[in-house]
């Protein structure tokens, strides 16, 4: 037992995966308070405390970054060095290069809060960090390319499997996307101010651009390349049909980096552009599906293990949220929907439909499965896993229901007009209806970050449980070798 | 007959990276580049001129609170929106936005016109305390932007750099003189990267935004760049459908 587990560890760099896991799961902790935080400042406004430090405005991207990037980003950088060791059989190429993507990236997030409290800020959504911080992650990022290409070059068989392509996607997409969405002269070499290089119309499809795909690319294909992988696995069957795989990868990445424009709709961006976005949105409800149903699928002949099995019960309900929300997409970049949704709370929660429901629920169902794995061990708790599950279900069902009816209400109010033709409603009016919203909202996203605070807990005490376990295990070998020496003598 | 095996690509991860950056390069390429080419894009309109230096400082305020994240500055070509803001965005009124302020949230009200609908003192008191001038408001305090001074020690830095991306502040005499010839020679004053201190200094004291001439804070940058937003196209100059040949 123990000696496989050396054996694993010299075969495989698994104490990157560990590192990067951990750190995925503090991210996510801070985030999500983070995003409870901001959500109950929107409930009851005196939480901002007049300290310009945790304001809305400024705690915002802290939120946004730690849980997309922190959170997500960690997720993935450990689950696809996982993903790729494992089916390439073939170790990392440089630890050294895989430690510096670790300290970097943790560099990055941590800074990024940091800066943003302080009122550095590109104002860019998802992309908030100022130009010292993009050139890190620039630097990082390629090292990250390097060694993932370099790992691969390293495979034991011809083939290179799917969640691979999915995660090189993503790779090759953020740094297309990082790299021009960011171009932008700093004030001088010593100051963190910078402006784009771009204005107005271009700025904003360039940023909408690089805005929607990160949804697409970081946000998508990466956890899908995580779907690839550990579906299969814990269902114990193959992938549901190999060719619907090729097909969901070649039209996902195609057709993704056209929709980002349907953001802009009604806007002054050319209509040219934006009914272009809207039809390759409604385009890419195929692959979307396509992809859904493929994993999904993969566990026809197992469905009983939905009753019994919280990890296989992750990944699915992942699998759902993804298919509505991929659904719920094309329809909001229609023109005519969009003109009501647009600018509203709908948006906010279909983005968190998304993040909670499909990108959250991946990595919990991912990181349970490969977390006892990683430290050779069983959860601490699975009956902590089973409530963590129905902690996360109840907090996103609740976190979108309110936004869909506050969206709604908004997008309604504003163009309601009275028998004379006069507007019906003052702006102000619409905000005081989205009181008891804001606070729905603030309790299902208390849910959600109780479920992820247990799954923290859990993970630690897995991590302590491993570490008695083979110190207990070391023992008895060395008694037993002990033992064995004396005979010998 | 050319017999194409997906396998190739599978086994080959040259082939993989190559075809992958294809695929992914066209989307952007087909929907972006053409806007920087397609002259219609942005509409050729009188009055819309590069911010002042202390309008610029207020500017970075705006976007250093983070205001983006809950008021757009893009209203849209609707009956109610009309109503409530007033006539749709061009394209052209962010011309020299570096970056772009639309936003994509109204958790507050669009600001693109908000530019002189309420008077300096109801800006002071709104952005110190909101509910005292509308209490059901959710928006923060920010009873800071009184008490801080505007540091402007960088100010010519800053249009510098805003120069370098195409703005045209002026920074020699020949480019000043382009910008009497476009925008008059007051506007052209405002823009010489030379004066900023002394045009700065001069616009909060003549302005004074915050009710305070003694000195000079982060809320007179602040007001001075929301008083002007939406106010520099007269739109009574155009038809109705002056602009739709554009969109």
């Amino acid at each position: 037992m123990a000696s496989t587990a050396i054996s694993s560890n010299e075969q495989y760099n698994f104490e990157i995966v560990k590192k990067f896991a951990i750190m995925s799961l503090v991210w996510g902790v801070i985030g999500m308070a983070a995003g409870v935080y901001i959500a109950s400042e929107l409930a009851w406004p005196f939480l901002n405390f007049d300290i310009p430090y945790i304001t809305f405005g400024r705690l915002r991207p802290v939120h946004t970054t730690s849980v997309i990037f922190g959170f997500g980003g960690s997720a993935l950088f450990a689950t696809s060095y996982y993903i790729v060791q494992r089916t390439c059989q073939a170790r990392l190429s440089s630890d050294g290069l895989a430690s510096f993507t670790f300290w970097g990236w943790q560099a990055i997030i941590l800074l990024s809060g940091i800066s943003y409290m302080l009122g550095h800020t590109q104002s860019r959504e998802y992309a908030e960090m100022e130009w010292p911080i993009d050139i890190m992650i620039e630097i990082v990022w390629v090292s990250y390319l390097a060694l993932y290409v370099s790992t691969i070059m390293r495979r034991k068989q011809p083939h290179i499997y799917v969640a691979n392509w999915f995660f090189l996607a993503f790779i090759l997409a953020t740094a297309l996307l990082h790299t021009f969405n960011n171009l932008a002269v700093p004030v001088s070499l010593f100051s963190m101010k910078s402006y784009s290089l771009f204005s107005g119309t271009q700025d904003a499809m360039t940023e909408w651009w690089y805005g929607h795909n990160a949804v697409g690319f970081f946000l998508t294909a990466a956890f899908l390349g995580m779907m690839y992988y550990f579906v299969p696995k814990q269902a114990g069957r193959p992938i549901y049909s190999y060719r619907l795989s090729i097909v969901h990868f070649w039209a996902l990445s195609f057709l993704y980096m056209w929709v980002g424009a349907h953001h802009l709709h009604w806007t002054a961006l050319p209509d040219w552009t934006s009914t272009l976005a809207a039809t390759f949105s409604i385009m890419l409800l195929l692959p979307s599906w396509g992809g859904m149903i493929n994993g999904i699928m993969t566990l026809s002949g197992a469905w009983d293990k939905l009753r019994t099995d919280p990890i296989m019960r992750f990944l699915i309900v992942a699998l759902s949220f993804y298919g509505m929300a991929t659904f719920e997409g094309p329809l909001m970049a229609l023109k005519d929907v969009n003109a009501l949704s647009h600018y509203t709370d709908w948006t906010v929660g279909h983005v968190h439909s998304g993040t909670l429901g499909w990108v959250s629920m991946i990595t919990f169902g991912s990181m349970y499965h490969m977390i006892p794995k990683l430290w050779d061990t069983k959860m601490w708790s699975a009956k902590l896993v089973n409530i963590h599950f129905w902690f996360a279900s109840i907090g996103v069902l609740l976190y979108i229901t309110a936004m869909w009816i506050s969206g709604i209400t908004q997008g309604l109010m504003w163009r309601a007009f009275d028998q004379y033709g006069n507007l019906q409603y003052s702006f102000v009016e619409s905000v005081a209806a989205m009181h008891p919203f804001y606070a729905m909202r603030a309790i299902g996203g208390m849910f959600f970050l109780s479920g992820m605070l247990m799954m923290f807990f859990n993970v630690m005490m897995t991590v302590r449980q491993a570490k008695r376990e083979s110190a207990a295990l070391e023992s008895k070998l060395s008694a037993k070798m002990a033992k064995a020496g004396l005979a010998g003598a | 007959m050319f017999n194409f095996k997906h396998e190739w690509i599978e086994t080959n991860i040259g082939l993989l990276l190559v075809l992958t950056m294809l695929a992914i390069s066209i989307g952007g390429l087909v929907e972006i580049a053409p806007l920087f080419y397609i002259k219609n894009t942005v509409e050729k309109v009188d009055g819309v001129r590069p911010y002042t230096p202390l309008e610029l400082r207020g500017r970075d305020i705006y976007q250093r609170e983070g205001c983006y994240l809950c008021h757009s500055q893009m209203i849209r070509p609707f009956r109610d929106e009309a109503l409530r803001y007033g006539h749709y965005s061009l394209a052209a009124e962010s011309q020299y936005d570096h970056p772009f302020q639309w936003g994509s949230k109204r958790t507050g009200p669009d600001l693109a016109r908000v530019g002189g609908k309420y008077s300096n003192e109801w800006q002071v008191a709104h952005l110190t305390a909101p509910r005292s001038m509308v209490p059901q408001s959710v928006m923060p305090n920010f009873p800071w932007l009184v008490k801080n001074e505007l540091n402007f020690s960088d100010i010519e830095d800053r249009m510098k750099s805003l120069r370098d991306t195409g703005v045209p502040y002026s920074l020699t005499k020949s480019e000043y003189d382009d910008n009497v010839k476009k925008f008059g020679a007051q506007t052209a004053e405002m823009l010489s990267i030379p004066d900023a201190r002394k045009n700065l200094i001069a616009q909060a004291q003549s302005g004074n935004y915050d009710g305070n001439s003694g000195s000079i804070s982060e809320m007179d940058a602040l007001v001075a760049y929301l008083q002007m937003l939406g106010t520099l196209v007269d739109f009574r100059k155009y038809d109705d459908d002056a602009f739709v040949k554009y969109r």
